[in-house]
């Protein structure tokens, strides 16, 4: 028997969706592990939060509430899941910046094992819980287990669907750790925010993409065909290097990782690094000038054009369509 | 400042589709492509270099790079190249690839630390065979360090840096106090985003990327100290705690068609993938 525990991320007050994928992932991980599975609501303010974490169908939700813990840094936060976690087979959370940046560090304090963004937990092997994760850019897998008496595990978001809310968990109050030298040597400055209306990322049906062909005229050709689509809007690196768009838009291997039903990348050539990032999409469309560019290897559509004529012409054909 | 730069070789990753997994599945073939640099760690000593000079006199360095990497006897070649770029002394922890993990990495780097006593130490956010993403994080708890992990910014102030990281919904700066540790995003080498004390920022401007070392440099590197140590001398357990087991190929996608205009495109969603 061995129980779970999530780290759930917050933002705004309000529980990150990124939380649910890792909730699907400690729902597996329990049953195989004949046990249960609590979620870690950690910050300021959090009661709104942990409010939505008690539909996730977790044994209970654990609310480590507290001022210091006003802006995250990992320095202030990983004492507290470090304690709480070492009670736990498996702590867990999402591959994103901020699961790692947390979760690592957490591992860190436990000198635990630490599977980053797996992408599947396979069937036990040997009485272990057994992970699969991707390496190489995705061009290999790998298969491993940990050997510590925690667990430390990141998942994929767009490999584990978000869990369905459903249930009513009870939620108790846990003790905030006595911070770590670390911390009186850091200080949490200031957030620059480039929040959107548009749907994030890793979570869009809809994801249109742009390369460094768009050059300043980005959000310009990109703006009404996302309109259109619902869609959420993602680079390449060069695009995002080049200031066209905010970093926090690049998809790949080094960026975010996508898996929507539908994904248009628009000149954007198609490096390996790109292609890691969401050659698990359902359908991939491209529109490129350049017949040979290798993004054309792994789309359903292409279309060789202008993208300048092209996009807006696509945007108006379906608008239409769709009407 | 003295900083230290883990570096990494990894199998060319511009080529890495053309890594192959033997149907056993006992390894990853990496055969057919060249060593290259991890390229985030060539933005750290990227980095390091910027923080260790005036922008406009880089010639004379103002602090201590030293770079270190754990493998067989050919990563020397890597850390050669870094001494050539401009890094003061190398430290070799020889071990083959296979027998260490990222706990393994960090513990090893701490014992480092702890002889070397660096103001900084500047790593890459991930290698980009692993993909790991953990040694900057371990190695900063194991320390009891502050940090600061995907950096896309950092510029150096009185005994702190104040740094900015990207992260989900835009970019978080945190001030680290030294000693501290830093781990590079890919924006870190543009021309504007890091600065030491003593470049004059308003005025002064890198070129885009990573410097290239000159000939001269390279002839010079090999005289450049080069210290090799045992992984046994600097952690005394050293058992993995992540085990590869086996690996597997990826699924293949296969080339869809290309259409011939806007129109059959958005026929081909609707009516075909049904995405419309
Ligand atoms: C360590 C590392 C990590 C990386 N991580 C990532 C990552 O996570 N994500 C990522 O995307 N990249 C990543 N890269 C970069 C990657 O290798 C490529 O350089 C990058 O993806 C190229 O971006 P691009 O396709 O926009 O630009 P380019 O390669 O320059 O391609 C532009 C394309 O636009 C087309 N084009 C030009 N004009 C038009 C027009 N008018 N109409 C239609 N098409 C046009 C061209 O034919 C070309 O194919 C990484 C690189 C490194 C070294
Ligand atoms: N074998 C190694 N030798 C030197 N540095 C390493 C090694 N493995 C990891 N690192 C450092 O740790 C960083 C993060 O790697 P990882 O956490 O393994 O993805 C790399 O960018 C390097 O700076």
């Amino acid at each position: 028997m061995g129980n779970v525990l999530v780290v759930a991320e917050v933002a705004d007050g309000k529980l990150r969706k990124t939380t649910h994928s890792a909730v699907t992932f400690a729902k597996e991980a329990a049953a195989q592990l004949g046990g249960s599975y609590d979620i870690l609501v950690i910050g300021a303010g959090v009661d709104g939060a942990a409010a939505d974490a008690a539909k996730l169908g977790a044994g209970k939700v654990l609310v480590a509430d507290d001022a210091s813990l006003t802006n995250y840094l990992a320095e202030t936060y990983a004492p507290t899941v470090a304690e709480i976690g070492k009670g736990y087979s498996v702590v867990c959370g999402t591959a994103s910046p901020y699961g790692k940046d947390l979760l690592a560090r957490v591992a860190g304090k436990l000198d635990a094992g630490f599977a980053s963004d797996i992408t599947s937990l396979l069937p036990q092997e040997g009485g272990k819980l057994t992970y699969k994760r991707p390496i190489y850019a995705g061009n290999a897998f790998v298969v491993c287990q940990l050997a510590s008496d925690v667990e430390i595990v990141t998942v994929r978001q767009s490999a584990f669907d978000a869990a369905a809310e459903g249930g009513d968990s009870p939620v108790e109050k846990a003790a905030v750790a006595g911070a770590s030298a670390a911390k009186d040597r850091i200080e949490w400055v200031n957030f620059n925010s480039v929040k959107s209306e548009r749907p994030e990322l890793a979570e869009a049906d809809v994801v249109v993409s742009g390369g460094r062909a768009l050059k300043e005229q980005f959000y310009e050709i990109l703006d009404p065909l996302a309109d259109v689509l619902g869609a959420a809007i993602g680079a390449s690196r060069a695009a995002c290097d080049a200031g066209y768009c905010a970093p926090d838009l690049q998809v790949g291997q080094t960026g975010k990782i996508v898996a929507p039903g539908l994904y248009i990348a628009i000149g954007i050539s198609g490096a390996i690094q790109h292609l890691a990032g969401m050659k698990s999409s359902k359908v991939i469309v491209a529109i490129n000038k350049d017949e040979e560019a290798p993004i054309y290897q792994i789309t359903d559509y292409g279309l060789v054009a202008d993208l300048f004529k092209a996009v807006p012409e696509l945007t108006e054909k379906i608008k239409a369509a769709k009407a | 400042m003295k900083v230290l730069v883990p570096l990494k070789r990894v199998a060319d990753p511009d080529n890495a589709n053309k890594v192959k997994v033997p149907a056993d599945g006992s390894k990853v073939d990496t055969g057919s492509l060249e060593w290259k640099a991890n390229p985030f760690d060539e933005y750290a000593l990227e980095t390091a270099l910027r923080l260790t000079e005036d922008g406009k006199a880089q010639k004379k360095r103002l602090g201590e790079v030293v770079v270190a990497t754990f493998g067989p006897k050919d990563t020397e070649t890597t850390l050669r190249a870094a001494l050539a770029t401009g890094a003061d002394r190398a430290i070799r922890v020889d071990v083959e690839d296979e027998a260490i993990d990222g706990l393994l990495v960090a513990k090893a780097l701490a014992k480092i630390v702890e002889e070397e006593k660096p103001d900084l130490v500047l790593l890459g956010k991930q290698q980009v065979d692993g993909d790991t993403n953990q040694v900057g994080q371990l190695l900063a708890e194991l320390l009891d360090w502050p940090m600061a992990t995907f950096a896309g910014t950092v510029q150096e102030e009185d005994g702190a840096l104040l740094v900015g990281r990207e992260v989900d919904g835009g970019q978080l700066d945190v001030r680290v106090k030294l000693p501290a540790l830093v781990t590079v995003d890919l924006r870190v080498v543009n021309p504007t985003s890091v600065y030491s004390k003593v470049t004059d920022k308003e005025k002064f401007k890198y070129a885009e990327g990573v410097r290239f070392a000159p000939l001269p440099a390279i002839m010079k590197a090999r005289k450049k100290p080069l210290d090799v140590k045992k992984l046994g001398d600097l952690v005394s357990d050293t058992a993995q705690k992540v085990k590869y087991i086996r690996y597997e190929a990826p699924p293949q996608r296969k080339a869809g068609e290309k259409v011939a205009d806007v129109d059959t495109l958005v026929s081909k969603l609707k009516n075909e993938a049904k995405v419309l």
